[in-house]
């Protein structure tokens, strides 16, 4: 879901790199020195997981997973993102320099949404509640997500309004491949690791 | 996975100064990226082309780059002309191509492609760790370039440990599909890399820790500015800057 180099205007970058330096700020500011190498393996954790390609129908998908990283990071899923996204600009020029801050803000706002919505509820024993919570983190990850990337192309102009909703409705499969992963996943953490998911609550 | 493909290899690009890489690579990126006018963007590619040049990498592996990263491009080919108000320059069914939206189209395209280039020869040429090291020459957050390293330190660690977790799926005959099993299956490898990753952590924090790690990393080689190195500067910052007063500058004079 990344916005190539070029396409966007430049208020929607300024606005994008803005509105990243300001996230991740914050995501910075709350994270304690002794916990970087943990959120930075973690990083290299949903690195490695967006690798993966999962198959839907003929074709395939790969993940994004960026309500799990919410989930798990809480507002330093900013910072990781960034990072994330970055490494991904150097090693397979996905995105570059001048979207970087547009293209982390689309992944990371949503992160921090579900973070919010969802961290709770993950947790909670009764199950029902739970998977249905991570269900729909997962789902609503993508779902804002390319919303967000649909809101830069057409404040950009109006002729991407074509694409933007091509974007929306092209992700729709994504969104529940996403819903059923993060179900999953976050019910495999929460039996094997449940203080993976209290991570973001531990040290403040 | 590839792993710094062109980062290697001799020429003037590779022994120079990161800092001035990167603070080249961003200005000619966000100049681009503002631009419209296309002789400017012609001359931009032109700049990346001959930065590609002098950086002398095998030009085979780049275009591979190339075509690679252009998937968006090619839907906007495929789109814009057709949704792009304009005169009609070819009809294909009820649908009517627009001479603008073809010309957005093409704008799109070389300045991506620009822009990718020239960080394929600037960034790309240097190692991420000696970027990391000299984004902190730059400014940027100490926390952040930390989390910089470490992830990309332990990207391939994960990598092997992900593809293990592969192998073991493919000798228990796990073939994807599209059902739930698949999903539920590829869930479960996510849920153990994340696990695993996380053990991992705490075992190198730890490690650190044990060998007095107290949050400051200290570097023992050092940049250091050479003449050439300013030369090469001031002639890029200047064909930059002509760049940037070929597309604005009309309006200062008038």
């Amino acid at each position: 879901m990344h916005i190539s180099e070029g396409v966007l205007s430049a208020p929607v970058l300024v606005t994008g790199a803005a509105l990243t330096a300001a996230g991740c700020g914050f995501g910075l500011k709350k994270l304690d020195y002794d916990r970087v190498p943990q959120v930075a393996i973690l990083t290299s954790a949903f690195f490695v997981a967006s690798l993966i390609h999962v198959p839907i129908g003929p074709s395939s998908v790969h993940l994004v997973l960026n309500g799990l990283m919410g989930l798990l990071l809480g507002w330093s899923a900013f910072p990781a993102i960034l990072i994330a996204l970055f490494l991904q600009a150097l090693l397979f020029q996905f995105g570059g320099i001048t979207t970087l801050g547009v293209n982390a803000f689309n992944m990371a706002f949503p992160a921090i949404i579900c973070f919010y919505l969802f961290a709770y509820a993950v947790k909670v024993r009764n199950n029902l509640i739970s998977m249905g919570a991570a269900f729909v983190c997962g789902f609503l990850g993508i779902l804002l997500a390319s919303l967000m990337v649909a809101i830069c192309l057409v404040f950009t102009g109006n002729p991407f309004i074509g694409i933007a909703k091509l974007v929306v409705i092209a992700h729709l499969p994504v969104m529940i491949i996403e819903g059923l992963i993060t179900l999953f996943s976050a019910g495999f953490l929460k039996k094997l690791k449940p203080e993976l998911l209290e991570v973001v609550h531990a040290k403040r | 996975m590839v792993a710094e493909e062109f980062s290697s290899g001799n020429s003037f690009f590779h022994d120079f100064d990161p800092r001035i890489k990167i603070a080249v690579a961003t200005l000619f990126s966000i100049i681009v990226a503002i631009a419209d006018r296309t002789e400017v963007l012609l001359l931009a590619l032109l700049f990346s082309a001959c930065c590609i040049v002098v950086s002398r990498l095998p030009l085979k592996r780049v275009m591979r780059r190339l075509f690679l990263v252009n998937g968006f491009i090619l839907l906007l080919w495929i789109l814009l002309p057709f949704t792009y108000p304009g005169k009609t320059l070819f009809s294909l069914g009820p649908l009517d191509a627009s001479r603008e939206g073809i010309r957005y189209a093409l704008t799109i395209t070389i300045k991506s492609n620009a822009i990718i280039l020239a960080c394929i020869a600037l960034l790309g040429t240097t190692p991420i760790f000696t970027l990391a090291h000299a984004l902190r020459h730059l400014y940027v957050p100490d926390k952040l370039i930390q989390l910089l390293f470490f992830s990309y330190r332990y990207i391939y660690v994960i990598y092997l440990e992900y593809v293990r977790l592969i192998n073991a799926m493919k000798v228990r005959c796990f073939h994807p599909r599209s059902d739930l099993h698949t999903y539920k299956t590829y869930a479960h490898l996510v849920g153990m890399i994340v696990l695993k990753s996380y053990d991992r952590s705490e075992r190198v924090y730890d490690a650190m820790l044990c060998r007095g790690f107290r949050g400051k990393f200290w570097v023992l080689d050092h940049f250091s500015l050479k003449r050439r190195d300013l030369i090469a500067f001031i002639i890029m910052l200047l064909s930059i800057t002509g760049l940037g007063f070929l597309q604005w500058g009309k309006g200062l004079f008038s």
